[in-house]
C-alpha cells in the first residue's frame, strides 16, 4: 500500500473524503451528450473563485470612506501597489464576466428545460444566486466612489422611494444619511465584501447539492437515470471525473483567452466595463450628463423605464425578475428540451433572447433617441415598451401554448454530436 | 441557435460603438503612445504650465521619470520644486481658496482627465480656443462652450506658430493619456506573454481531452 | 466507453504535461498576489533615505533621526570610547560582526566607514525583542558594574552593547545592533538609507 493510500485510509476513517469525491466527481454520472452550453456552469465557478481571490486582495488595499475611497482605488490600487492594477482589472472585468457567464448558463437552462421536474429547486437556488449576484454587483459598483458609482446608486436607492408611505423613510434608512454619503459607502462595503459573498457561497453549495441529487439534465432533456446497466450506472452517463474535468479545462482555456484579452487589452471595454464618468470622483452637487447602469442591469432598467408610473415601473422591474422563479410551473410542455418542442416554443425562445439584448440596448440609450438600427421612426422608449410587453407575454402565455403545440417524439437514448 | 447568436453580436457592434458618441466633432489626437520623446516634451509642458493651477494628485514624479526615461538629476533640477521629493504626487501650488475666488471653481485634477474625456477630446480642447469678447477672459472653446479657463498657452501658440503649437499640444495630450493610465505599456506587454502561455497550455489540454473522449460514442 | 483500447501510458503523459504546464501557470498567477504585498510606492516614498545634519553633533554626543519609522542613532565617539573597543573584545559574542546586519563597508571593529570611523550610525532597536536601548556612556556606572566601559543598555531584558553596538556575551540579544546603509554627502551631511556611489 502506498503512502498516499494509507494516508487516505486514515482520513477516510475520520472524514468522508473519498466518499465525497466519488459522489460528486468520479462516480457522479453526467450525461455524455453535453454540448458547448454546458461549459458555463464550471466557468461560473471559475469566475467566482477569481472574484473571491481578487476581492480579498483588493480589500487589503482599499479604504472604505467617502474621503479616501476614490484615491485608494486610483492612486493606491491602480498605481502604488505592485500589480494592484492587474488585481483590480481582474475584479472589474470579472464582474462583467460573471454576469455574461451566468446569463448564458440561464439561457442554457431555458433551452433544454433544466428547470423542469425534478430540477425545480436547482433552478430556484440558481435564481437566488442570480439575485444575490445582482445585489453584490450593485453594491460593489459604489465602492470606487466615482461619479457613476455615486449617481447609479442614487438612482437605484431612489427606486425605494416609490413605495407608498414608507418610501422616503426607507431611503433614508438605507443611506443612513440625508444624502448618499460615506456612511452608505461603509455599509455597502461590509455587505459587498463579507455578507453577500457568504450568502452566494452558501447558495452555490445548495445549487450543486440539489443538482447532484437529481442529476444533470442534457440537451435532449432525457432522464439518463431511467436506463441503467447491471451495476446501476446510467447507460448514457459517464463519470464526471475524468471525462468532464478534462473537458471543462478546454472550456477554461478558451474562456481565459477571451477574458484575459479583455483584462490586458480592453479593460475599459469601450466604456461599458469601466464607465468613463467613474474616473471622476463622486460629486453630490453635479450629476453626469448621462447615467446608465452597467450593462448587465440594463435590460431590467429598460423595463423600469418602459412604465410611465414610478411605482408601477419598480413593480414591473421586480416582477420581471420574480417571474423567472416560477418558470418551472409555467412550462407545461410534455417534453423538456427545445429540440423536441414545437415551433411556437422555438420561435418565442429565440425572440426572447433577441428581445433581452434589445432591452439591454434600450437601457443604455436615452429614451427619446431615435432607434438607429430600424428602418422606420421609433424612439427607444417605445422600443423598450414593446420589449417589456414581449418579455412578460412570453412567460404569461407559456402555460397556454406549451401543452397544445405539436412536439416531436423524444428518443429513448441521448444523441451525440449535436 | 449559434447563427442567431452571431447575428445578434454583429447587430450589437454598431449600436454599442455609437453609444458613447460625442455631441461635438472632435479632431483625432495625432499621438503615438510609445514615443518617449513626445511624452517627455508633454511632461515638461504639463509640469511647467498646467500644474500651476491643476493638480495631478494620483501621479508620482518618480513613476513618471521611471516610465518616461527621465534621468534623476533632470527631474530634480528642472521639474521639481525644491521642497518636493521625487516620490511625491503632483500637487498644485495654487491654494483652493484663491482658485475659487479667481475662477469661480477649483480647477479639476487632471490625472485621469484623458480617461474621463478621451484623448481626442483633450486634444480638441487644447487646440480649440478662439477669441470671444463676451467671455470674462476674452476666449471661448469649441468643445467646451463657456469654459472657465483662460487660454493659458496663448503665448506658446504665438511663439510656436500654428503647426508647432499643434505638435506641442499633441505631446501634451500624449502625456495626459499616459498619466491617466501609466501601466498601459506594462499591461499590454504582460498580456502578450499571458496569451502566449495560454496557447501553449492549450496543446496538452486539447490532446488530453481528445484522448479521453475518443472512445465515447 | 470500452476500456479495452485505453492507452494508459499516453493518458499518464498527457495528465503529467497538463498538470506541469498548469502548475507553471498557477505559479505565474500567484505572482501579482504575492508582489502586491511588497511596500507600495507610497510606503517607499515614506521610507526614502533621510538626510541628517551632524554639524552640531559634539564629541561624545548622540543624535537620533527617524528612518522607516525606526530610530537611527548617530554617535560621535570620543577617543576613549574608540580605545575601549579593543579592550572588551573578549567579552563580546560576535566581535567581528560575522552574524550581524551591516553594510560590507562597516564590517570592522568600529562598525563605521573607515575614513570617518569615529562616527557610527546604528539602528536603535535591540536585536532581542525590539526595545530601544539607552545610551550609557559613563564608565563604571553604578548599575552596570565597575568594569562597564560605556555603550548601550537595553532596559527591557538587560542586553548590553559596546560603543560599536556589539552585543556582550550572556545577554539575551542574539546579534549586534544593525547598521543601516549610509554615506557622507559632505563633511556635515549624512544620507541614511543609501549606500552612495562609493560603496
Amino acid at each position: 500500500m502506498s503512502m498516499f493510500q494509507s494516508l487516505m485510509g486514515w482520513v477516510d476513517a475520520r472524514f468522508p473524503a473519498t466518499k465525497m469525491f466519488e459522489e460528486h466527481m468520479s462516480k457522479y454520472y453526467a450525461p455524455k451528450n453535453f454540448n458547448f452550453w454546458y461549459f458555463f456552469g464550471s466557468l461560473a465557478m471559475l469566475v467566482l473563485v477569481n472574484q473571491l481571490l481578487t476581492g480579498i486582495w483588493l480589500t487589503m488595499m482599499y479604504n472604505p470612506s467617502g474621503e479616501g475611497a476614490f484615491a485608494s482605488v486610483e492612486l493606491n490600487i491602480m498605481r502604488d501597489v505592485e500589480y494592484g492594477w492587474l488585481i483590480r482589472y481582474l475584479h472589474s472585468t470579472g464582474a462583467s464576466a460573471f454576469f455574461a457567464v451566468v446569463y448564458l448558463h440561464m439561457f442554457r437552462g431555458m433551452m433544454y428545460g433544466s428547470y423542469r421536474a425534478p430540477r425545480e429547486l436547482v433552478w430556484i437556488f440558481g435564481m437566488l444566486i442570480y439575485l444575490a449576484l445582482m445585489a453584490e454587483g450593485f453594491m460593489g459598483y459604489l465602492l470606487p466612489w466615482g461619479q457613476m458609482s455615486y449617481w447609479g446608486a442614487q438612482v437605484i436607492i431612489s427606486l425605494f422611494g416609490a413605495i407608498p408611505y414608507v418610501g422616503e423613510a426607507l431611503m433614508e434608512w438605507i443611506r443612513g444619511d440625508y444624502l448618499l454619503s460615506g456612511i452608505t459607502l461603509n455599509r455597502f462595503f461590509a455587505l459587498h465584501v463579507v455578507a453577500l459573498p457568504i450568502v452566494i457561497l452558501a447558495l452555490v453549495v445548495l445549487h450543486i447539492i440539489a443538482l447532484h441529487e437529481v442529476g444533470s439534465n442534457n440537451p435532449d432533456g432525457i432522464e439518463i437515470k431511467k436506463l441503467k446497466d447491471e451495476n446501476g450506472v446510467p447507460l448514457d452517463g459517464i463519470p464526471f471525473h475524468p471525462y468532464y474535468s478534462v473537458h471543462d479545462i478546454v472550456g477554461v482555456v478558451v474562456f481565459l483567452a477571451v477574458f484575459l484579452t479583455v483584462v490586458f487589452f480592453f479593460p475599459d471595454g469601450g466604456g461599458y466595463l469601466l464607465e468613463k464618468p467613474n474616473f471622476e470622483p463622486a460629486n453630490p452637487l453635479k450629476t453626469p450628463d448621462h447615467i446608465a447602469p452597467v450593462w448587465y442591469f440594463t435590460p431590467f432598467y429598460a423595463i423600469l423605464r418602459a412604465v410611465p408610473d414610478k411605482l408601477l415601473g419598480v413593480i414591473a422591474m421586480g416582477a420581471a425578475i420574480a417571474i423567472l422563479f416560477v418558470l418551472p410551473w409555467l412550462d407545461r410542455s410534455p417534453v423538456k428540451s427545445i429540440r423536441y418542442k414545437g415551433i411556437i416554443s422555438k420561435v418565442t425562445l429565440m425572440l426572447f433572447a433577441v428581445n433581452f439584448v434589445i432591452l439591454g440596448i434600450c437601457g443604455v440609450k436615452q429614451p427619446d433617441l431615435h432607434v438607429e438600427f430600424l428602418p422606420f421612426e421609433m424612439t427607444y422608449r417605445a422600443l423598450g415598451q414593446i420589449g417589456t410587453a414581449y418579455y412578460f407575454a412570453y412567460f404569461i402565455l407559456m402555460p397556454f401554448w406549451t401543452p397544445i403545440e405539436k412536439c416531436k417524439p423524444v428518443p429513448a437514448r441521448v444523441r451525440m454530436g449535436h | 441557435m449559434k447563427k442567431l447568436l452571431s447575428a445578434l453580436l454583429i447587430m450589437c457592434v454598431p449600436v454599442f460603438a455609437q453609444a458613447a458618441g460625442p455631441a461635438v466633432e472632435l479632431t483625432p489626437a495625432p499621438i503615438n503612445k510609445d514615443d518617449k520623446v513626445s511624452l517627455q516634451r508633454g511632461a515638461q509642458i504639463f509640469i511647467n504650465n498646467c500644474l500651476g493651477c491643476h493638480s495631478a494628485q494620483y501621479m508620482r514624479y518618480e513613476r513618471m521619470a521611471m516610465d518616461l526615461d527621465i534621468p534623476a538629476d533632470i527631474l530634480q533640477k528642472n521639474l521639481l520644486f525644491t521642497s518636493e521629493r521625487v516620490g511625491d504626487t503632483m500637487k498644485t501650488a495654487m491654494p483652493t481658496e484663491l482658485a475659487k475666488k479667481w475662477f469661480g471653481t477649483v480647477p479639476p485634477d487632471l490625472t485621469l482627465a484623458a480617461r474621463v474625456r478621451g484623448s481626442d477630446w483633450v486634444y480638441s480642447y487644447l487646440t480649440g480656443f478662439y477669441p470671444d469678447a463676451k467671455r470674462p477672459w476674452g476666449v471661448n472653446n469649441h468643445v467646451f462652450p463657456d469654459v472657465g479657463m483662460p487660454h493659458v498657452l496663448a503665448n506658446m501658440e504665438a511663439q510656436l506658430g500654428e503647426k508647432g503649437f499643434k505638435e506641442a499640444m499633441a505631446d501634451l495630450t500624449n502625456y495626459m493619456v499616459y498619466m491617466a493610465e501609466p501601466m498601459r505599456a506594462e499591461r499590454e506587454r504582460l498580456g502578450v506573454y499571458v496569451l502566449l502561455f495560454l496557447a501553449i497550455f492549450a496543446i496538452p489540454v486539447y490532446f488530453l481531452n481528445r484522448e479521453y473522449w475518443k472512445d465515447v460514442h | 466507453m470500452s476500456s479495452s483500447g485505453v492507452n494508459e501510458g499516453r493518458r499518464r503523459f498527457l495528465i503529467g504535461a497538463t498538470s506541469a504546464v498548469g502548475a507553471v501557470g498557477a505559479g505565474f498567477a500567484a505572482v501579482p498576489f504575492v508582489q502586491s504585498w511588497q511596500p507600495s510606492a507610497k510606503a517607499k516614498t515614506a521610507g526614502a533615505p533621510v538626510v541628517a545634519d551632524i554639524s552640531k553633533l559634539e564629541v561624545g554626543q548622540r543624535m537620533t533621526v527617524e528612518w522607516r519609522g525606526r530610530p537611527v542613532w548617530i554617535l560621535r565617539r570620543t577617543p576613549e570610547a574608540m580605545a575601549s573597543l579593543k579592550k572588551i573584545e573578549g567579552e563580546l559574542r560576535d566581535p567581528l560582526s560575522n552574524e550581524s546586519n551591516q553594510p560590507e563597508y562597516t564590517k570592522n571593529e568600529a562598525r563605521a566607514r573607515t575614513e570617518t570611523s569615529d562616527i557610527i550610525v546604528l539602528i536603535g532597536i535591540c536585536t532581542h525583542l525590539g526595545c530601544s536601548p539607552l545610551y550609557r556612556p559613563e564608565v563604571a556606572a553604578a548599575d552596570l558594574g565597575a568594569d562597564w566601559l560605556g555603550g548601550f543598555f537595553c532596559p527591557c531584558h538587560g542586553s548590553k552593547f559596546d560603543f560599536s553596538g556589539r552585543v556582550f556575551k550572556s545577554v539575551p540579544a542574539p546579534t549586534n545592533l544593525d547598521v543601516p546603509p549610509y554615506y557622507f554627502m559632505s563633511d556635515t551631511l549624512i544620507k541614511i538609507g543609501e549606500d552612495g556611489e562609493a560603496a
